[in-house]
């Protein structure tokens, strides 16, 4: 054992390995990314890990290592888990034999996410063991036992995160790479009973889930991890029996929370103020720890992030036992049915909650601030970088297309990024690959629009393929922007099927985007350099004045991935301060100065030369294209 | 703002027990500048004085210029890594605008070391809310009793480098007093996460720092 400073994500890479993991595939996606990142990084040479395609290809692989004995892991981001619910659906009714973790990460807020969905809801409709980890080091230990469970039982177990346990860190107790268990897969063995899923075999094991679910919800009531804090606790000091006496009777109260929320309403309660359940398996309920939580207690305020998960089961127990106690919670108003809770929100529920008055709820409301006004802030979304080829790629459509009838459908990726102003290049932003069916679909309806559609290298090969396959035999008219920047930038820079490089080092042969395009039958496929503007928006005409489905594939690296060799310099006898470059670009390195001229921010220009391409006197000179 | 009852940490001296130190930092600026090494330095000079430390920060699409924080949590009875809003003992921002974004983090009374110098985003340029400088800088000033200013321009000129601006907040908020460590301890920190070529840069801010006592 030895002590290291960890994020979440590492911790649970740790865990795995820790665990013995033999087999990890993921796809990238915030918060989940370091997980998988970091078992490269610490692979002790004997783990096989992939970036896979898509969360579906990743439970898929991970799905027939586990068939063949081995330990595997599959990481995800909660919109992930939507990719890999086909195979996942059918794996919870065949099992598995080595044992399978399947970290789902989510995102209350969502911070960097399209929703907010709950795996932990999920876990209920698959009908998967779900734990639900309050910290690093909980997350970090609960690896193993999530491994241990699934191999106990033969079924697939989610471990699920959340953003502030993933990005989270502290100095947690981890093994030695010596210590690392040691497995030995038996391999695969035919067994067409049931490794084959048939109806037949369906409904049996159907009623074998149920089955080992109830078992299991008995068998978690004493796990460890799910637990009650504080046995005796507000009211207790005035027994039910003697409310009588006491002529108003003091309600007993207790709080049910779980995750990362656990640590909010234990930094917002005094020792032993409050009766706590710690819920750490949401799925299966610990039904009988819940029901020794519930002894003698009138009111609960269940305190959670996402969906109602432990309100309703709670609500359940209470209706099935005849059980008088009040559960509040998303439910009744008490907590916010949305976004993300903090330490001072929870602060002010429980304030509210336990009667406390202005004590803490006045702190927080009072941000140290004095009577003065706070001046107007600049608003500070995210933008695309500096030198980001994505910009000149949306630029040059914008500018080729201009006057015409357009609609331009987005996707996921840095380049949604191109719906800020002054881009405004993104209608549409539905989900992984939905904009080039979202095109067609336009398309179908309003015949005199132009449809494009923006797509990722990453996002290409992820979920983008089957939807120009539909284009292209369905007989769609539309141009797809395959914007390729050489990495799937988003996330850090993991590599796809089109980068060359895998998560084991390997130099492998890359999938050629033109190739594949080619091979559905496109004849258009050309390619352009997005930093050439004025060549890129004459393709750009040609293209789309075409009928049928065509492609351009817009390649320039994403700015991580070299150093620059000039930047931009403005000549400020030549500027003539109408700020055209900023107003049309909106890059950062562009910065208006008092007089109105505009000067480049050395620190972050690339030397793109874009804004040399735009500027009408040709006062900004220097940059080097890559 | 102008509490009396300022309840800051004390600096530990040199192997005295350190248990009973506790501090709530809140570090903010925009992505990019180097706010989770700050934390990362903070945290490691927690754990060289054998205290417990959790951390939080933002990763993912803020780190594209937008707003980012770490929270920083030293010191034991603590549950979580996330601190609430007027609970931190000091707030060390990269950025001015920033600073006044995350103040209602800080409790009355408490520190706030930050940089004057504006990273003004593109929304400010292209139509969105404008960036006054001066009124966020005044409204510091007027707010905050216990304000340090580093002057980012200066450090830059006289230092050589714009990239040593995190380690010269760390040591501005050292030399507050306000995180219960010494300039000598983040320098230690920094020793331990920063690679050796970068150190005597890293040094020379730290010594630097000393105008802002």
């Amino acid at each position: 054992m030895h002590k290291e400073f960890l994020m979440g994500n590492q911790a649970m890479a740790l865990g795995a390995l820790a665990a013995g993991v033999d087999v990890v595939a993921g796809y990238p996606g915030t918060p989940s990314t370091e997980i998988l990142d970091t078992i490269a990084k610490r692979n002790p040479g004997d783990v096989y890990v992939e970036w896979s395609v898509n969360e579906k290809s990743a439970l898929e692989v991970a799905a027939g290592a586990s068939y063949a004995g081995a330990r595997s892991l599959v990481t995800m981001k909660c919109v992930g888990l939507n990719v890999a619910a086909d195979p996942l659906m059918s794996l919870e009714y065949i099992g598995v034999k080595g044992g399978m973790v399947i970290v789902v990460a989510d995102d209350p807020g969502p911070i960097s996410s399209q929703t907010e969905q709950d795996t932990r809801t999920f876990a209920q409709f698959s009908k998967v063991p779900c734990l639900d980890p309050s910290g690093v080091a909980e997350a970090y230990a609960m690896m193993g036992d999530a491994f241990e469970l699934s191999e106990k039982y033969h079924t697939p177990v989610f471990l699920r995160p959340t953003t502030r346990v993933d990005h989270g860190y502290e100095a947690i107790d981890v093994a030695d790479p010596d210590e690392y268990q040691a497995t030995s897969p038996e391999g695969f063995v035919k067994d067409a009973s049931r490794w084959v899923i048939f109806p037949r075999l369906s409904v049996r094991a159907h009623a074998d889930i149920e089955r080992r679910n109830a078992e299991l919800s008995h068998e978690l009531s004493g796990y460890a991890r799910n637990r009650i804090d504080w046995e005796r606790g507000h009211g207790d000091a005035a027994p039910k029996d003697d409310a009588a006496a006491m002529g108003a009777r003091t309600s007993r109260k207790a709080i049910a929370t779980h995750g990362i929320n656990y640590t909010y309403v234990r930094d917002n309660l005094a020792e032993g103020e409050c009766r706590v359940l710690r819920v750490a398996t949401p799925f299966p309920f610990p039904d009988d720890l819940a029901l020794d939580f519930l002894q003698g207690v009138d009111e609960v305020l269940c305190v959670e992030e996402l969906d109602p998960v432990i309100e309703r089961a709670l609500v359940a127990l209470a209706g099935r036992r005849h059980l008088d106690v009040a559960v509040r919670g998303k439910l009744t108003g008490d907590v916010k049915p949305s976004g993300e809770n903090s330490v001072e929100y929870v602060g002010g529920v429980i304030d509210k909650f336990l009667g406390r008055g202005e004590g803490r709820a006045a702190l927080a409301a009072d941000p140290a601030v004095g009577a003065a006004e706070p001046p107007q802030l600049p608003v500070r979304p995210p933008v695309l970088c500096a030198g980001c080829p994505h910009r000149a790629s949306f630029y040059a459509v914008k500018r080729a297309m201009r006057g015409k009838k357009t609609i331009f459908c987005g996707d996921i990726g840095c380049y949604t990024l191109g719906n800020a102003h002054p881009l405004d290049m993104c209608d549409t932003c539905l989900c992984m690959g939905a904009g080039i069916n979202i095109a067609q679909g336009v398309g179908h309806v309003e015949p005199d629009t132009h449809c494009f559609a923006f797509v990722g290298d990453s996002t290409f090969f992820a979920s983008g393929i089957t939807g120009v396959v539909n284009a292209f035999y369905n007989q769609a008219n539309m141009t797809l922007c395959v914007l390729d920047n050489a990495t799937t930038a988003m996330t850090g820079h993991q590599p796809h099927p089109g980068t060359g490089w895998t998560a084991m080092g390997q130099k492998v042969t890359p999938v050629s985007i033109e190739r594949v395009l080619r091979a559905i039958g496109l004849t258009t496929v050309e390619t352009v350099d997005p930093l050439d503007l004025e060549a890129t928006a004459r393709t750009v005409a040609r293209v789309d004045a075409e009928p049928g489905v065509k492609a351009i594939i817009f390649r320039s690296p994403c700015v991580f991935l070299y150093r620059p060799s000039a930047q931009s310099h403005v000549d400020p006898a030549r500027c003539v301060g109408c700020q055209r470059c900023v107003k049309q670009l909106g890059c950062p390195a562009l910065v208006p100065q008092a007089d109105g001229r505009v000067a480049i921010d050395g620190s972050q220009c690339t030397g793109c030369t874009l804004c040399e391409q735009v500027c009408p006197t040709g006062a900004i000179s220097g940059g080097v294209r890559v | 703002m102008s509490e009396a009852s300022v309840t800051t940490v004390t600096p530990q001296a040199a192997g005295e027990k350190d248990g009973a130190m506790r501090a709530d930092i809140v570090l903010c600026g925009t992505g990019g500048q180097g706010t989770v090494l700050a934390s990362r330095l903070l945290a490691t000079a927690a754990m060289q004085h054998g205290l417990p430390v959790k951390t939080a920060e933002t990763i993912g699409m803020a780190q594209r210029g937008g707003s980012v924080f770490s929270h920083v949590r030293i010191g034991e009875g603590v549950a979580g890594p996330m601190i609430g809003r007027g609970r931190a003992d000091l707030l060390i921002a990269f950025e001015p605008a920033e600073a006044v974004r995350q103040l209602g983090f800080l409790k009355p009374g408490g520190t706030v070391v930050a940089s004057n110098r504006a990273v003004v985003p593109v929304s400010a340029m292209t139509g969105g809310p404008a960036y006054h400088l001066d009124e966020v800088m005044s409204y510091l000033r007027t707010t905050v009793d216990r304000l340090v200013v580093v002057d980012a321009a200066d450090a830059e000129r006289e230092l050589g480098s714009a990239k040593v601006l995190n380690v010269l907040l760390l040591g501005a908020a050292a030399r507050t007093g306000a995180i219960g460590f010494t300039v000598e301890d983040v320098g230690r920190a920094m020793h331990a996460c920063v690679p050796e070529r970068f150190w005597e840069l890293n040094d020379r801010a730290l010594a630097y720092s000393e105008r802002y006592v």
